[in-house]
C-alpha cells in the first residue's frame, strides 16, 4: 500500500481497520472503513478515539465520498485523518484535498503515480466556491485561493 | 477592451482558470491516448468538458452561459465551425451550441481558440452540474421583475469544477429567471429558481426541485418560496449535499434526483435539506452583497436612448409593409424601454433544420448585433437567436439585413417554430430521426400566413425517451420509437412548459413518419374547424378534451 499526502497532515499507517458495523465491539480500534453508502453521521460516538476515517470509493464515479468527507469536517468537526481509497483518479485530487481528505490509497496502476497527483494539486491556482480548507478571497467576487 | 453588454466579463484570473482547464484536459487526452486512462475512465472526463462520442464524430458542446454572448464569441463560433466543422453549428435546448463533426486531436487547439474570446465547454454534459440557463429575455423584457444573470453568472461561477459535485448520481440542470412568466420551463429543472425583488433592494428566490423530462417526466415541486440572498449557496449546496448522498447510483434511468424527490416526497425532502441548513456554517456559505455588486460590476449596461418618434415609425412601416408587420406581430417582444423592442430571429426556416446556423448567418448575426443591439446575443432553450435591445426606428432595417442571408423568418411562437434533437442523424441514443420529420412538418406549414392563422402552437420532437426535444412539453409532441426496424412516432398533446407547466398525454398508437405528418395537420384543422374566438390550440384542446383530437388524428381514409 502507497500512501500519497494530500495536505498538511501525516498519513498514519494502522493495523487494525474496522467497519462500521464492527465499531461498537471493537474499543481497541482507532481507525475505520467507511463504504460509499455509510452515514457518516453514525460516527459520532467513537469520534474522540478515532484517528483515521478511511473512505472507500467503490468507482471514481460514486461521489458520495466527497459529501462524506465534508460532512466529518464540517459537522461532525472530525479533525483526525480522512483517506481516500479504491478507485480514484488523479483528476480528484484538489477535490478530495479541498472536501478534507488527508491521504490516499495510490491506486496500483498507471493512475498510481505520484507526479500525476501532485501536478493535479497545483493544477488550479483560484477555486469559484468555499471548500473546508482555511482561505482567502481573490479579489472582490466569489474567487477563493489557499491561505497558507 | 470595453465591458460586453449582456455578460459577465472575463479577467485575467479567469483567464488563467481557463487556461489551467484546458492543459487538464490535454493532458487527460494524452493519458488516454498512452492508455494510462482507461476508456471507461476517460469518458466521464471528457464529457465533463463537453466532448461526446456520437455515430459519426465527436461532438462539442460549447456552453453559452445563460444563453448569452457578446458578437465578438459569436464570430468566434462561426470561425470554428467553419475550420472544424462542417460550416455550421447547432444552438441547443440549453441556450449552447454544439459542433457535430469535431476530430479529437483537434480539440486542444479548439478550447484554446475559444478560451481567447472567454468561451469554454466546461460542465456542458457529464454527471455535475450542467451550464445554467435563464430567461432568453434577461434584462430587456417590460414584464420581469429581476434581471436574473447576475445570479446566473453566481452559479456559474460557484458549480465550476465544484469540488463535492463533480461526481453526481446524474447530470444536474439549473434554470433561473426574473419573470413572473417563465420562459425558462423553470418546473421542467432538476432546480428551477424564480427571482422577485425582497425588501432592501436585495431579491429572493422561490425554488422549484425535482423537475424534468427524459424517461420520467416530472414536474417540479416548490421547496421553497422565499430563500434571501445571502442564503442562495447555502441552500443550494444543501439541496445538491441531500442528492449526491441519497440519489440513487444503481440505474441510471432513476438517478435523477426527481426519483429521490418523488420517493421520500417534497416534505420529507425540505427537511432534509433545512437539516442539512441547521448543521452548516451559513457564514461561510454566506453570499455576500459585496460579491454580488462586484460580479454586477462586471455587467456593462446598455445606454438606452432612442428618438421620441421611435416608436411611430415603427408603427407607420409596419402599416406600409405587410410583411414585415407580420414578422414583428410574430417575432417581437415588449422591451422595458418604450422606445426598443426585442427582436427574436427564427432558426427554423420552412423545411430546414432547427437550430442550424451556417458560419456566414452566425458572421452575419455577429455584424447586425454590432449594429442594433449593443454587440449582444442571446440564445434561446427554443434554439433561435434574441437581439435584446433594438431600437424601435431601427427595427425594420435589421429585418431586411436577417433576410439577406435567409434568417427573417416570422413563425416564433408558431407551428414551424419546431424544437427537435439531433435524433438518428447523430445520436447514438435515438430510435428514429428528429430533423427529417421536422423538415417535413416546417415544409408542409411553410405559409407564414397560415401560421399566423394558425396561431400559438408549439411542436416538440425527441428522437428517443430521453427526450432532448422535450416532447412532453409539447402542445404537440412527437417520440420516436423504434418498431421492428422502422421509425415510428407517438404522438402526445396538451404538454407546456411555461406557466401552467403540464405534461402532454399520449393520444394513441405510434404512427410511421408520413401519417404522423398527416395525423399532425389532421389536428390543426380539427382545431381550426372548432375553435372559437381567440382560442389557441391549448385552449379549444382544454375546452374540449381529447377525444376529437384523437379522433381526428386517427381518422383513416
Amino acid at each position: 500500500m502507497r500512501l500519497f499526502e494530500l495536505g498538511e497532515r501525516s498519513a498514519q499507517v494502522h493495523d487494525v481497520l474496522v467497519t462500521l458495523a464492527e465499531l461498537a465491539e471493537r474499543d481497541d480500534a482507532r481507525a475505520v472503513l467507511l463504504e460509499s453508502a455509510d452515514d457518516p453521521a453514525l460516527l459520532k460516538p467513537y469520534l474522540n478515539r478515532l484517528d483515521l476515517v478511511v473512505l472507500r470509493f467503490p468507482v471514481f464515479r460514486d461521489g458520495r465520498g466527497f459529501t462524506q468527507a465534508r460532512e466529518l469536517r464540517e459537522y461532525l468537526r472530525f479533525s483526525g485523518e480522512i483517506r481516500a481509497e479504491g478507485h480514484i483518479l488523479p483528476d480528484q485530487a484538489a477535490f478530495l484535498r479541498r472536501c478534507g481528505v488527508d491521504s490516499v490509497v495510490l491506486p496500483k496502476d498507471g493512475n498510481g503515480d505520484p507526479a500525476l497527483w501532485e501536478k493535479q494539486l497545483r493544477q488550479f491556482p483560484v477555486a469559484y466556491q468555499r471548500s473546508v480548507l482555511p482561505e482567502r478571497s481573490v479579489g472582490p467576487g466569489l474567487r477563493v485561493e489557499e491561505a497558507s | 477592451m470595453s465591458i460586453p453588454v449582456g455578460h459577465y466579463q472575463y479577467d485575467r484570473i479567469d483567464r488563467d482558470f481557463l487556461q489551467a482547464r484546458i492543459a487538464e484536459f490535454e493532458g487527460q487526452v494524452n493519458r488516454r491516448l498512452d492508455g494510462t486512462l482507461s476508456e471507461d475512465e476517460f469518458k466521464p472526463l471528457r464529457l465533463m468538458n463537453g466532448l461526446y462520442l456520437q455515430l459519426h464524430a465527436y461532438m462539442l458542446r460549447v456552453a453559452i452561459p445563460y444563453g448569452i454572448l457578446d458578437s465578438r464569441q459569436l464570430r468566434k463560433l462561426g470561425e470554428i465551425a467553419r475550420r472544424y466543422d462542417r460550416d455550421y453549428g447547432h444552438f441547443t435546448t440549453r441556450q449552447n451550441i454544439q459542433f457535430n463533426w469535431i476530430r479529437l486531436e483537434d480539440t486542444p487547439a479548439i478550447l484554446r481558440e475559444l478560451a481567447e474570446v472567454d468561451m469554454h465547454a466546461i460542465q456542458t454534459s457529464g454527471n455535475c452540474i450542467r451550464n445554467v440557463t435563464a430567461d432568453e429575455y434577461a434584462g430587456a423584457a417590460a414584464d420581469e421583475l429581476v434581471d436574473p444573470r447576475v445570479h446566473a453568472e453566481i452559479l456559474r461561477q460557484w458549480s465550476t469544477l465544484h469540488p463535492e459535485f463533480t461526481f453526481l448520481p446524474r447530470k444536474f440542470k439549473i434554470a433561473i429567471s426574473g419573470s413572473p412568466n417563465d420562459r425558462v420551463a423553470a418546473r421542467f429543472h432538476d432546480i428551477g429558481i424564480l427571482a422577485r425583488p425582497g425588501e432592501a433592494g436585495a431579491p429572493v428566490f422561490r425554488i422549484f426541485v425535482g423537475g424534468g423530462l427524459g424517461r420520467t417526466p416530472v414536474i417540479g415541486e416548490e421547496l421553497f418560496d422565499s430563500v434571501r440572498e445571502e442564503h442562495l449557496l447555502a441552500t443550494l449546496e444543501a439541496i445538491l449535499r441531500v442528492y449526491n448522498a441519497h440519489g440513487r447510483r444503481d440505474n441510471i434511468y432513476k438517478a435523477r434526483i426527481k426519483i429521490l424527490v418523488q420517493a421520500i416526497g417534497v416534505e420529507a425532502y425540505r427537511e432534509a435539506v433545512e437539516a442539512e441548513l441547521a448543521q452548516m456554517d451559513l457564514e461561510r456559505y454566506r453570499l455576500t452583497p459585496e460579491a454580488v455588486a462586484a460580479i454586477r460590476a462586471r455587467f456593462a449596461v446598455p445606454l438606452l436612448e432612442a428618438p421620441a418618434d421611435a416608436d411611430a415609425v415603427l408603427a407607420q412601416q409596419r402599416r406600409d409593409d405587410p410583411l414585415f408587420d407580420r414578422w414583428v406581430r410574430s417575432n417581437t417582444h415588449v422591451h422595458r424601454d418604450p422606445g426598443h423592442i426585442i427582436a427574436t430571429i427564427s432558426l427554423k426556416p420552412g423545411g430546414g433544420i432547427p437550430g442550424d446556423a451556417t458560419s456566414a448567418q452566425i458572421a452575419r448575426l455577429a455584424d447586425l448585433a454590432d449594429a442594433y443591439s449593443f454587440g449582444e446575443i442571446r440564445i434561446t432553450h427554443l434554439q433561435n437567436v434574441v437581439l435584446g435591445h433594438v431600437r424601435k426606428d431601427r427595427l425594420r432595417d435589421l429585418w431586411l439585413g436577417l433576410a439577406e442571408v435567409g434568417l427573417a423568418e416570422a413563425n416564433i411562437g408558431l407551428i414551424g417554430d419546431i424544437v427537435a434533437c439531433p435524433g438518428l442523424d447523430y445520436c447514438a441514443l435515438a430510435n428514429a430521426r428528429s430533423i427529417p420529420i421536422a423538415q417535413k412538418l416546417g415544409a408542409r406549414f411553410a405559409d407564414t400566413a397560415l401560421q399566423a392563422e394558425i396561431g400559438a402552437l408549439r411542436i416538440n420532437i425527441s428522437g428517443c425517451i430521453n427526450a432532448c426535444g422535450h416532447h412532453h412539453a409539447g402542445h404537440i409532441g412527437l417520440l420516436g420509437v423504434d418498431k421492428r426496424g422502422e421509425e415510428f412516432f407517438q404522438l402526445t398533446v396538451g404538454g407546456r412548459a411555461e406557466n401552467g407547466a403540464a405534461i402532454g398525454t399520449i393520444l394513441g398508437a405510434a404512427l410511421p413518419e408520413d401519417e404522423t405528418v398527416d395525423a399532425i395537420a389532421r389536428l390543426v384543422d380539427c382545431y381550426l374547424g372548432r375553435r372559437e374566438s381567440g382560442e389557441t390550440f391549448l385552449d379549444t384542446l382544454t375546452r374540449l378534451g381529447h377525444e376529437p383530437f384523437r379522433e381526428a388524428a386517427y381518422e383513416t381514409v
